[in-house]
């Protein structure tokens, strides 16, 4: 019997498989084909203050091994979100992370304000990072905005908070010690990586928003190396591990580079059951190597 | 429900230059599926995710054909998961995701009311309209009438399909090679008035965008009940991401959920 659960500060896991935020709805567009009760947990699409429209379409473009997203996070906003979506999140059975974005630290504040004391919602995951919002810089290219936002929510909310980090910086442990030094419990990276694509007929981009986020295999190498260097320089704060993973393989690689969750996104949409298939790959390689529990190869990567 | 799984292809063959129909044995699926919906497929060499992701995305189908047993594609090669697909023989397994989409809404009328059905087809917008004919005959829907547009005679398929469902077929091709020289949008309001009491007839379209939104100019000025299938960029075909959204009269709706089958005068060109 391997022991698969993790600790994301208070917060407790059953396995360190969760779906990533944007990529599984609020649960319930994949009921029909995934026991969403084995998950570790659900990342839920973000929220924010109020109702976002999104970005004009094409919103999803197919690349080499990856997806171009500019979705731009159309929402139902907090009160959409705790009216019509949280109902169905509490049946779930499984610990709720809420993934929340404003503007600035007040708003952000705000909706963590609005979701206390809801006993279903486990967490909150800070989406900084989003490079679809059309607005000058995010919050997560600039050490000082990252500290403000985390401190404004850690002081709204007693809830387990993870900051959400963007791969389209120089430096991302900068970011990474700023999130830490306000107060997150726990760091998720990456987000998508800032990228286009263009129609040579038309000779237009092929996102109606011209940029858009990268995800998916192709950008694993980067996520992978983006985790190990934020796990060194940041240590005792636990790290999920999010980019292009789509196999046990792949999870496991990033455990080992310091994860102590992962993340699964853009999988789901080729494979919907790719994070249960992850957890009984995660199982079987524990049982064939004698490893007790999952907690025993994080970070284990010989440098 | 959604059902996702490895069915066999029983047979996949070629109906044309580029052009391939695909039948696949998957009872659970087929006999959920209405005229509209389709299939969201992996056009994978191998369907392990773990060691094939090229191309990265399932592609989606409408459903052309289908029964209690079987559902059919009919599809174009117009890139590398669609020629993967080509290659696919009877006997392999193909990784299917479906039924998907929200499907035509056909309501069953009396003989009496004898109302006159149009299908509009450009182009590769035949495969869904096929499954809606085969479903209309079974509503006892009698007067149909099919106006299948294409660049090239080559380009025309189903004119025979239609035809043995008991429906009129008009072709227009935009080189002149087969029935009437020009666009099938141009042949639609050319033969609306003059053959059709045009107060009980009822549009299903699906081709391109730009024929699209030349039916829903004219058909709005006529107040003929008029229904797209559309189609758009997808990524996961469940309505989770929201990727596939276009814009209404009610703001975004989901191609893959809430439609592909949109009521036409909906749709903010």
């Amino acid at each position: 019997m391997v022991d698969l659960s993790v600790s994301l500060g208070k917060l407790k896991l059953a396995n360190p498989v969760l779906v990533a935020s944007g990529t599984f709805g609020y649960g319930q567009e994949y009921e029909d084909l995934v026991a969403l009760d084995s998950l570790g947990a659900i990342i839920t699409k973000t929220i924010t203050l109020r109702p976002q429209e999104g970005n004009p379409p094409p919103r999803v473009f197919e690349t080499t091994q990856g997806v171009l997203n500019s979705i731009g996070l159309e929402n139902p906003g907090v009160e959409g979100f705790i009216q019509e979506k949280l109902p169905i999140l509490q049946k779930l059975g499984i610990p709720i992370v809420v993934s929340i974005a404003g503007e600035n630290p007040r708003q952000f504040a705000c909706i963590a304000r609005r979701l206390k004391n809801i006993p279903a919602i486990a967490a909150l995951e800070l989406n900084i990072s989003c490079p679809n919002l059309g607005h000058q810089g995010l919050i997560a290219q600039d050490a000082r905005a990252t500290y403000k936002v985390v401190k404004a929510v850690k002081e709204a909310s007693r809830l387990t908070v993870i900051t959400k980090l963007s791969p389209n910086v120089t430096d991302i442990t900068l970011i990474a010690r700023a999130a830490k030094e306000a107060g997150t419990d726990v760091l998720s990276l990456v987000n998508t990586f800032l990228a286009m694509a263009v129609d040579i007929q038309s000779s237009r981009p092929r996102l109606g928003n011209i940029t858009g986020g990268l995800s998916g295999p192709a950008i694993k190498p980067q996520a992978l190396w983006m985790l190990r260097q934020v796990f060194k320089a940041v240590k005792k704060i636990p790290i999920i591990g999010i980019g292009g993973i789509v196999n046990t393989q792949d999870a496991l690689e990033f455990l080992i580079s310091g994860a102590s969750a992962v993340a699964i996104g853009t999988a789901n949409f080729v494979n919907p059951r790719a994070s249960l298939e992850i957890i009984a790959g995660i199982t079987k390689y524990l049982k064939a190597n004698k490893i007790a529990s999952v907690s025993k190869i994080i970070g284990v990567l010989k440098e | 429900m959604i059902i996702q799984g490895r069915y066999k292809i029983i047979s996949n063959k070629k109906v044309g230059p580029d052009y391939f129909k695909m039948l696949i044995c998957a009872p659970n699926i087929a006999q959920q599926a209405r005229p509209g919906q389709f299939v969201h497929l992996r056009c994978t060499n191998s369907s392990d995710l773990g060691s094939d992701t090229q191309p990265l995305l399932r592609r989606p189908f409408s459903f052309h054909r289908f029964n209690q047993n079987n559902f059919e594609i009919l599809y174009k090669v117009v890139g590398q998961g669609t020629r993967i697909l080509a290659k696919k023989r009877q006997g392999e397994r193909i990784d299917v995701l479906g039924p998907l989409g929200n499907g035509f809404d056909i309501k069953p009328t009396s003989n009496q009311q004898r109302p006159t059905t149009i299908l509009v087809a450009g182009g590769m917008g035949v495969a869904p309209l096929l499954a809606l004919a085969e479903k209309l005959v079974d509503a006892n829907r009698s007067k149909i009438l099919v106006l299948i547009g294409a660049k090239t005679k080559k380009a025309v398929l189903c004119a025979r399909g239609f035809r043995k469902l008991g429906a009129k077929v008009r072709v227009a091709t935009e080189d002149g090679s087969q029935g009437f020289k020009g666009l099938v949008t141009k042949l639609l309001k050319d033969i609306l008035p003059s053959t059709i009491n045009y107060r009980l007839s009822t549009i299903y379209a699906c081709g391109p965008k730009s024929m699209l939104q030349e039916i829903a100019g004219f058909s709005d000025n006529r107040k003929m009940p008029t229904w797209a299938c559309l189609e758009e960029n997808l990524a996961c075909g469940l309505g989770a991401c929201l990727g596939c959204a276009i814009k209404t009269q009610l703001g975004y709706k989901r191609v893959c959920k809430d439609g592909p089958v949109f009521k036409l005068q909906e749709i903010v060109w």
